[in-house]
């Protein structure tokens, strides 16, 4: 459990980087007082496109507008022609570029699981699309629509939730950020390097404190079931631990071979989670592979063995000291 | 010495403690038991020969008394020193076998000797009493695939392979059928017989008591004759 929700974290926000990447822009505004996941709507104006493309060093700028759906879903909207033109522009699976103000694109993940083809029909938004395209993903976002379609949708008409940025030449990049959020003082401007580099685990504070809850929440669970496991094992047990005494076995002898028998169990059952994660690993993947993804998370490994020796060795060592402090005849007539 | 009795017990006394009652399981007991016996102790329930059994299997300490086993005094035995005096001194037969249900029946036997520290391998003797037993054909199989004479023959072999100074068994036949009860005494009497093993049988059974050399009759926690 402790595996995959990690491994759920890393491997959503590796997504969430692997596309920002894709964009093909080399700086990320954001609107003032966003944070680096938050999902805003649209409160920046597209007249700022203007201004920013007029900086000295700026080759193209290029504003999106992003709308949350449900669970980790957003729609995207863009201006395809622009996004074209500093990223290279998605390659499509099936279909193509947007047609009319119906049409929407979407990512082969998301296709797969909504099991969406091209021409078929999509209820968003209170409203129905045809699909006009599957890209290749890795681009900017899973759903894309046309940038006006969506502002007028939102009733939000030229306003804007991310610009990129592309500058003329990689030389120039500390130059324009300078530039830029002297400029701008109140809005979060990032290059693409420092905003992919910012989606860990431990730069996102809201996500870190996330899974220390979940986790917690499952070292807890998790503790409280080996435990008890344990302690109704051992307390089944009792009568064999009565035998073990009768015939001369000492209370260190007794004691070392639970302690053994349970290390075993514990290093087979981190072993067992571990095979447990590439599992739900491989459901995510084929499931539902455009919402959750999965990474395997090698660092945490020792951290979850470490969780379960030490909870089933708590678990049993406190019944099992019980037990074997217990009079043999009592153990014995244990039923 | 050598004629000195095997078992040596004097004014025995156990009480229990319930709360503010206190009940006496045994009152003042004597008894004395020859090394090579075969003693039945025979008795009706409540009349203290179960735990008479347990204290002299090390299993539970005396009230006050005597109690000598191999000229060892268990009155003033520590937790640590009865376990050791159960490893080296006794072998237990129980009536309901108490096997270990996940080991196979020679490793249920080995079991003991690994506990004692001594090497788990069977000597040529012993695989002779296996044989005598008749298990040698049974000794890979779990408990569970054993029927309860073959299981109380297993727990006989289990409390005799490190050769005890006495063997205690207490109600072996209570959960056998009547053929499988006398092959189980004729087994205790051929050990006592051709091995010279003590053997001291707890039961309320008198035909079981017609086994042994002598019988011991006990009642409100009493030797009576």
């Amino acid at each position: 459990m402790i595996l995959t929700l990690v491994g759920v974290s890393y491997g959503t926000l590796d997504g969430t980087a692997r596309r920002a990447r894709g964009v093909g822009a080399d700086i990320m505004i954001r609107p003032p007082g966003s944070s680096v996941l938050s999902l805003t709507t649209a409160p920046m104006t597209d007249k700022l496109i203007d201004f920013i493309a007029s900086q000295p060093h700026v080759s193209m700028a290029t504003g999106t507008a992003i709308q949350p759906l449900k669970g980790f879903d957003s729609v995207t909207g863009l201006d395809l022609d622009q996004f074209s033109k500093m990223s290279g522009g998605f390659h499509f699976t099936s279909g193509g570029p947007f047609q009319s103000d119906q049409d929407i694109l979407v990512d082969e993940y998301y296709a797969r699981e909504n099991n969406l083809h091209l021409g078929d029909r999509l209820e968003l938004l209170g409203r129905e699309w045809r699909v006009a395209g599957v890209f290749e993903s890795g681009k900017l976002a899973r759903i894309c629509v046309r940038l006006t379609v969506l502002q007028n949708l939102m009733a939000n008409p030229r306003r804007l939730s991310l610009i990129y940025v592309k500058v003329d030449s990689p030389a120039h990049l500390q130059v324009v950020l300078s530039n830029l959020r002297n400029r701008m003082p109140n809005y979060p401007i990032y290059s693409m390097e420092e905003y992919t580099s910012l989606l860990s685990i431990n730069s996102v504070g809201l996500l870190r404190n996330f899974i220390g809850v979940v986790i917690g929440i499952a070292v807890v669970v998790g503790f409280i079931v080996v435990f008890m496991a344990m302690y109704t094992a051992v307390l089944e047990r009792t009568r064999e631990i009565g035998i073990l005494k009768a015939v001369g076995a000492s209370t260190g002898f007794i004691l070392q071979l639970l302690v053994r028998e349970t290390l075993l169990l514990s290093v087979l059952g981190t072993i067992c989670g571990i095979l447990l994660t590439y599992a739900a690993q491989w459901v995510m993947r084929y499931a539902a592979p455009s919402s959750l993804a999965q990474e395997t998370v090698y660092s945490w490994w020792p951290i979850a063995g470490g969780i379960a020796i030490a909870g089933s060795l708590l678990g049993v060592i406190v019944p099992a000291v019980r037990a074997i402090r217990q009079d043999a005849i009592e153990a014995l007539s244990y039923e | 010495m050598n004629d000195a009795p095997i078992i040596e017990v004097h004014d025995l006394w156990k009480t229990f403690r319930a709360g503010d009652v206190s009940v006496h399981a045994l009152r003042g007991v004597n008894l004395s038991v020859e090394k090579g016996e075969f003693v039945a102790v025979v008795g009706p329930s409540g009349s203290g020969k179960s735990t008479l059994f347990h204290i002299l299997g090390g299993l539970t300490s005396p009230t006050s008394g005597l109690v000598s086993i191999n000229g060892q005094n268990l009155a003033n035995l520590t937790n640590a020193e009865r376990t050791r005096f159960r490893k080296e001194t006794v072998g237990f037969v129980f009536q309901k076998y108490n096997l270990l249900p996940t080991l196979t029946a020679e490793d249920n036997i080995h079991l003991v000797q690994y506990v004692a520290g001594r090497p788990t391998k069977f000597t040529k003797e012993f695989a002779q009493v296996l044989d005598s037993l008749g298990v040698s054909s049974r000794l890979k199989h779990k408990p569970r695939a054993l029927y309860g004479g073959q299981q109380q023959r297993i727990a006989i072999a289990r409390a005799i392979v490190d050769s005890p100074a006495i063997l205690l068994a207490d109600e072996p036949t209570g959960n056998l059928d009547s053929q499988n009860a006398i092959a189980v005494l004729d087994l205790l009497k051929d050990l006592n017989e051709r091995l010279g093993q003590t053997v001291l049988l707890i039961t309320h059974n008198p035909d079981a008591a017609s086994y042994s050399s002598r019988k011991i009759y006990m009642r409100d926690g009493q030797v009576v004759d």
